[in-house]
C-alpha cells in the first residue's frame, strides 16, 4: 500500500442488483493537487465515488487522513471534511439558490460565503432563485459552492463538465484550478482536456477494477495507452443481460 | 342555492379532516418512503385519548377551553404513539421499504383490535362543545358550526405546516429530502432525524382529525381510522407525494365531489367518483397535482 | 421435486380421507375430525389456503402488490349470490356469471391500475376495492342487503349442499377448489409467461430489454389472479350460505397480505400454510379468552388476548421482523443455524 495518501480506498466491492459492479478497487489521494479517476462508460467511475460516500453498500476500506470511515453512515463520512459535487449537480430544484447553500452549513464550522461568492459571483445575484430555473452551468456552479462552503479537506468531483457549453467548461476548468491548489480533489472526468490541465495524478478503472495508476501526463503522452483504455475503437463486447 | 351553500361547506369540512390526515401521510411518504398504514391508529388513539381525557383530565370538559385541553392531550398522545412506532419499529427497517409497509399494515390489524379490546367495538359518544351543534346562518343555508371548526383548523395547520417548512432548518431538511435524500446525507446532514419529526408531526396532525371527526359524527369507533385512511391516501396521491400544499388543493377537490357527487345522484356515487378522479391524474399525471414522480 | 410430488399427493389423499376419522383432538377442534363444526372449520382453512395462493402470484411472484384482492372474492360471492337469490337464476348459472365478472372485471380494472407501479398501483387497487366495499353498503336496488348481507335461496343449493350433514361435501369442495388453484398457480408459474413474472418481479428493466412488455405479463397475472379469487368467492358463498359486505373490506385483503407474508413471499408451500394457520387462528383464537390460564390474568392483559386480530398483528410484525422468510423459509434458515453450528464446532 502506498503511504502518505490523504484518501486511501482498498478492496471496494460493490454489488446492486446481481451485478458486481466494483471488483475490488484499491486507489490513493495524494493530500494535494487534482487525482483524476478515468475510464470507459459503465466502468465504475461514478459508483466508487458514491462507495466512498457510503451512498451504495459495499464492503472494503476507506481511509481518510487515517481513519477508517467504511463502517460510518454517510452524513458522518462527509462531515469528516469530505465535499461532493454529483453527477446531475444534485441542486434542489425547488428550494432557492441561498436555501442550497445554507442546508450545506455546518454548526460550528466557518461557512466560507466569502468565498464561494467571490469564486461564483452568479450564485450571490440569484440568491432567490429557484435553482431548478438556473442553467447547466449555473447549477453546477452552485454544487461546487456548496462543496466549498466548509472547510471540507478534500472535494469528491463527479463530471462537472458533462452537457456544458465550451464556454462554461472553460469556467468550470478555471474555478477547479484555482480551488485545487488550496483543497486536494478527486476528479472523475471524461473530458481530457481539461484533465490535461488541471490533473496531477490519473487512475484509471474498467469493468470495476483499477488498470492504471500514473502521474497524469506520462498517461496523456502516450496516445497509444489512451486509446486502449479510455478509448472508443478497441472496445470489447459488453456482456448481454440475461434472463435467469 | 342553500343547499349548495351546505353541500360546500360540508365538502369542505370533510377535505379538511382528510387534509389534516393527507398531510402526515404525504410528508412521511414524500421524505421517508414509508406507506404508512399505521397512520389510520394514530387518528384513532387521538380521537380516544381526546373522550378519555375529557372524562379524566382535571382542567378538560367537553366544553370551551376544557375541550381544547382534551384535545390537546389527544394530539399529544397521537405524537407519542408516532414516534414511538417511528423509533422502534420503522427505523430498524431503514432500506426495506416492502418491510415496512408490512410492519405499519401488522400495527394497523394490531392497534385497532387493542383499541377495540379496551373500549368496545361499538361507537361511543364523543363530547360536542355545545356551540359546535348549534348553527349559522350563512346566504340563506343553516350551516352547522363543526363545518367551521374543522375548515378553521385545517386552514391553521396548514399555515402552521408552511411556515414550518419555509422559515426553520428542520423544514428545508424536509423539503429538499422529499425530493433527494440521498443528497441530503452528502451534505452532512443525519436525515434520520427529520424522518422522526415527520412521524411526530404525522401522528400530531392525525390525533387532531381524530379529535375532530369526533366532533363531526359524533362518535368515536375502532374502524373510523380506517375509513378515513383510504380516503386519505387518495388524496395524497392525487395531490403528489411529499407536497403539503398539493394535498390542501386534493383534499378540497375530493371533499367537493364526494358530497356533491353523493348528493345529486346517490350514496356510493360520490366515493366512485372520487376514485375515477383518482385513476384520471395518475393516467394523465403520475406525480399528481403538485408532487414528484411516484 | 419429484419428492415434492409425492408429499403433495399424500397431502391431499390425507385430507380426503380425513372426514372418515373420528379422531379427537380437544382444544385444537371444537369436537371429533369428522364432526360438521370442525369440519367447517377445516373447510375454511382450506378456502383461504387457495385464497392466499391466489395472492401469492400477484404480490409473490409477480411483485404486485394489491390492496384490492377482496374484491375479486367478492365479486365471485355477490354476482353468484345475487343471480340466484335475486334474479331467480340456476346455480350453474350464477356460477357461470361469477365467472365471466370473474375474467371481464380484473381485464377492465386492471387495465387501468396496471398504468403505475408501486405504491401508485397499490393505492389504485385499494380505491376501487374501496368502491365496492360502498356500493355493497349502499344497497343499490336491494340487491346486495346491505349491512346485513344477502343470504343465498336455500332452492337454489343443490342438495349435496345442503344441511348439516352435508358438510363434508362442502369440505371436499373447498379441498377441490385449492387443489385447483395449486395446479394452475404451479402451471402458470412454471410456464414462460410465469417465468416473465418472476423477472418482472425482480428487475422490470431487465424485462422490457428483451423487448418484452411488462404491462400485458401483469395484466395477465392480474386476471388470473383475481379469477382464482372470484372462483373462490363462489365456493365462499357456498361454504357459508351467503355473503355478507365483510368479503369486500380492506381488512379482508389485508388478511390475504398477512397469510402471504407469514407463509413467505413467493413460496407456494409457503402460502397454503400461511392460509390455514391464520384462519385457524382468527377462528379458535376468539375461544382463547376462554382458557383458565388467560381469564385469569388481569383484564388489561387479558382483552387484547381475546381479539385475534390483536395476536395475529402482532404475530405479522414479528414475522415481519425475525422471520423475513416467513414459515416456509424457517427450514432453510434452521439449517444453516445448524451448519454454522456444526462448522464451529
Amino acid at each position: 500500500m502506498t503511504a502518505g495518501g490523504l484518501l486511501e480506498v482498498a478492496d471496494l466491492h460493490v454489488r446492486i442488483g446481481g451485478s458486481h459492479i466494483l471488483q475490488g478497487v484499491d486507489l490513493t489521494v495524494a493530500a494535494g493537487g487534482v487525482t483524476a479517476l478515468l475510464g470507459r462508460n459503465g466502468a465504475g467511475k461514478t459508483t466508487t465515488i458514491k462507495a466512498i460516500l457510503g451512498l451504495v453498500p459495499r464492503t472494503g476500506s476507506v481511509r481518510f487522513d487515517g481513519a477508517e470511515l467504511a463502517h460510518l453512515p454517510t452524513h458522518l463520512i462527509v462531515r469528516r471534511g469530505l465535499g461532493y459535487a454529483p453527477e446531475d449537480r444534485g441542486v434542489f430544484t425547488a428550494l432557492t439558490v441561498a436555501e442550497n447553500l445554507r442546508l450545506a452549513e455546518r454548526r460550528g464550522a466557518r461557512q466560507r460565503y466569502d468565498l464561494v461568492f467571490e469564486l461564483f459571483p452568479e450564485l450571490r445575484k440569484r440568491s432567490a432563485q429557484p435553482a431548478g430555473t438556473l442553467s447547466g452551468g449555473q447549477q453546477q456552479m452552485l454544487a461546487l459552492g456548496r462543496a466549498l462552503l466548509n472547510d471540507n479537506r478534500m472535494l469528491l468531483v463527479d463530471e462537472p463538465t458533462k452537457g456544458l457549453a465550451p464556454r462554461i467548461v472553460t469556467e468550470v476548468a478555471g474555478v477547479l484550478e484555482r480551488v485545487a491548489s488550496a483543497v486536494p480533489i478527486l476528479l472523475v472526468e471524461q473530458n481530457l482536456g481539461l484533465v490535461r490541465r488541471i490533473a496531477g495524478q490519473v487512475v484509471v478503472i474498467d469493468q470495476g477494477r483499477v488498470v492504471h495508476t500514473s502521474p497524469a501526463a506520462s498517461l496523456l503522452a502516450d496516445t497509444e495507452r489512451v486509446r486502449e483504455l479510455l478509448g472508443v475503437a478497441t472496445r470489447r463486447p459488453e456482456p448481454s443481460a440475461e434472463l435467469k | 342555492m342553500s343547499t349548495v351553500v351546505l353541500l360546500t361547506l360540508t365538502g369542505l369540512g370533510l377535505g379538511a379532516l382528510y387534509f389534516l390526515v393527507a398531510a402526515g401521510l404525504s410528508l412521511i411518504f414524500g421524505l421517508a418512503d414509508v406507506l404508512n398504514f399505521a397512520h389510520g391508529v394514530f387518528l384513532s388513539v387521538g380521537a380516544y385519548a381526546t373522550w378519555w381525557a375529557a372524562g379524566h383530565v382535571p382542567g378538560a370538559g367537553p366544553d370551551g377551553v376544557g375541550f381544547l385541553v382534551a384535545v390537546a392531550v389527544g394530539m399529544l398522545a397521537g405524537t407519542v404513539v408516532a414516534v414511538v412506532v417511528e423509533l422502534l419499529l420503522i427505523r430498524p427497517l431503514y432500506a426495506r421499504p416492502i418491510e415496512q409497509v408490512l410492519v405499519t399494515v401488522g400495527l394497523a390489524l394490531a392497534g385497532v383490535a387493542l383499541l377495540q379490546a379496551y373500549w368496545g367495538a361499538d361507537a361511543l359518544v364523543f363530547p360536542k362543545p355545545s356551540w359546535t351543534q348549534e348553527t349559522t346562518r350563512l346566504l340563506g343555508a343553516s350551516v352547522p358550526n363543526d363545518r367551521f371548526v374543522l375548515i378553521g383548523a385545517a386552514v391553521l395547520v396548514l399555515v402552521a405546516l408552511l411556515v414550518f417548512l419555509r422559515r426553520t432548518r428542520f423544514g428545508l431538511i424536509v423539503r429538499a429530502g422529499v425530493e433527494d435524500r440521498a443528497m441530503v446525507t452528502a451534505l452532512g446532514i443525519n436525515v434520520r432525524t427529520a424522518f422522526t419529526l415527520v412521524f411526530a408531526i404525522g401522528g400530531a396532525a392525525a390525533a387532531l382529525a381524530g379529535a375532530l371527526a369526533g366532533v363531526y359524527y359524533g362518535n368515536v369507533s375502532p374502524g373510523q381510522g380506517t375509513s378515513m385512511l383510504i380516503f386519505a391516501f387518495i388524496v395524497v396521491v392525487i395531490g403528489g407525494m411529499g407536497s403539503v400544499v398539493g394535498s390542501a388543493l386534493a383534499a378540497v377537490v375530493v371533499g367537493l365531489v364526494q358530497q356533491f357527487a353523493n348528493y345529486y345522484t346517490m350514496a356510493g356515487v360520490g366515493e366512485a367518483s372520487v376514485v375515477l378522479l383518482l385513476a384520471v391524474v395518475l393516467l394523465l399525471r403520475p406525480g399528481g397535482l403538485a408532487g414528484r414522480a411516484a | 421435486m419429484r419428492r415434492g410430488w409425492i408429499v403433495a399427493v399424500a397431502g391431499v389423499l390425507l385430507l380426503v380421507i380425513l372426514p372418515y376419522s373420528t379422531l379427537t383432538l380437544p382444544g385444537l377442534f371444537p369436537g371429533a375430525l369428522n364432526s360438521p363444526g370442525t369440519l367447517q372449520l377445516l373447510a375454511l382453512c382450506l378456502l383461504f389456503a387457495g385464497f392466499a395462493l391466489s395472492y401469492d402470484l400477484l404480490f409473490g411472484q409477480t411483485g404486485l402488490l394489491s390492496f384490492g384482492h377482496a374484491l375479486y372474492v367478492a365479486a365471485g360471492s355477490y354476482s353468484a349470490n345475487i343471480a340466484v337469490t335475486k334474479l331467480g337464476w340456476s346455480l350453474p348459472a350464477g356460477i357461470l356469471l361469477a365467472v365471466v365478472v370473474g375474467v371481464v372485471l380484473p381485464a377492465a380494472l386492471g387495465a387501468v391500475a396496471l398504468r403505475v407501479q408501486g405504491i401508485a398501483f397499490a393505492m389504485v387497487t385499494l380505491a376501487f376495492a374501496q368502491v365496492g366495499s360502498i356500493l355493497v353498503h349502499a344497497d343499490p336496488g336491494r340487491l346486495t342487503g346491505g349491512e346485513e348481507g344477502l343470504s343465498l335461496a336455500p332452492a337454489a343449493t343443490p342438495g349435496f349442499l345442503a344441511g348439516v350433514a352435508n358438510t363434508v361435501n362442502l369440505y371436499w369442495l373447498a379441498l377441490a377448489y385449492l387443489v385447483l388453484v395449486a395446479v394452475i398457480v404451479r402451471w402458470a408459474v412454471d410456464s414462460e409467461p410465469g417465468r416473465v413474472w418472476q423477472a418482472i418481479r425482480e428487475n422490470e428493466r431487465r424485462v422490457t430489454v428483451l423487448g418484452l412488455h411488462p404491462y400485458r405479463f401483469r395484466l395477465l397475472a392480474y386476471v388470473l389472479a383475481s379469477l382464482l379469487a372470484t372462483l373462490g368467492g363462489v365456493v365462499h358463498l357456498l361454504l357459508q350460505g351467503g355473503s355478507t359486505p365483510q368479503i369486500t373490506t380492506s381488512n379482508f385483503t389485508l388478511g390475504l397480505l398477512v397469510m402471504v407474508v407469514l407463509g413467505g413471499l413467493g413460496s407456494r408451500w409457503g402460502a397454503i400454510l400461511g392460509g390455514v394457520l391464520y384462519t385457524y387462528l382468527d377462528h379458535r383464537l376468539a375461544a382463547l379468552g376462554t382458557w383458565d390460564v388467560i381469564a385469569d390474568l388481569p383484564r388489561a392483559v387479558r382483552a387484547p388476548l381475546s381479539e385475534p386480530l390483536f395476536v395475529l398483528g402482532v404475530l405479522f410484525v414479528a414475522v415481519v421482523y425475525f422471520m423475513p422468510g416467513g414459515l416456509a423459509g424457517l427450514p432453510a434458515r434452521l439449517r444453516s443455524r445448524l451448519a454454522e453450528r456444526s462448522g464451529n464446532a
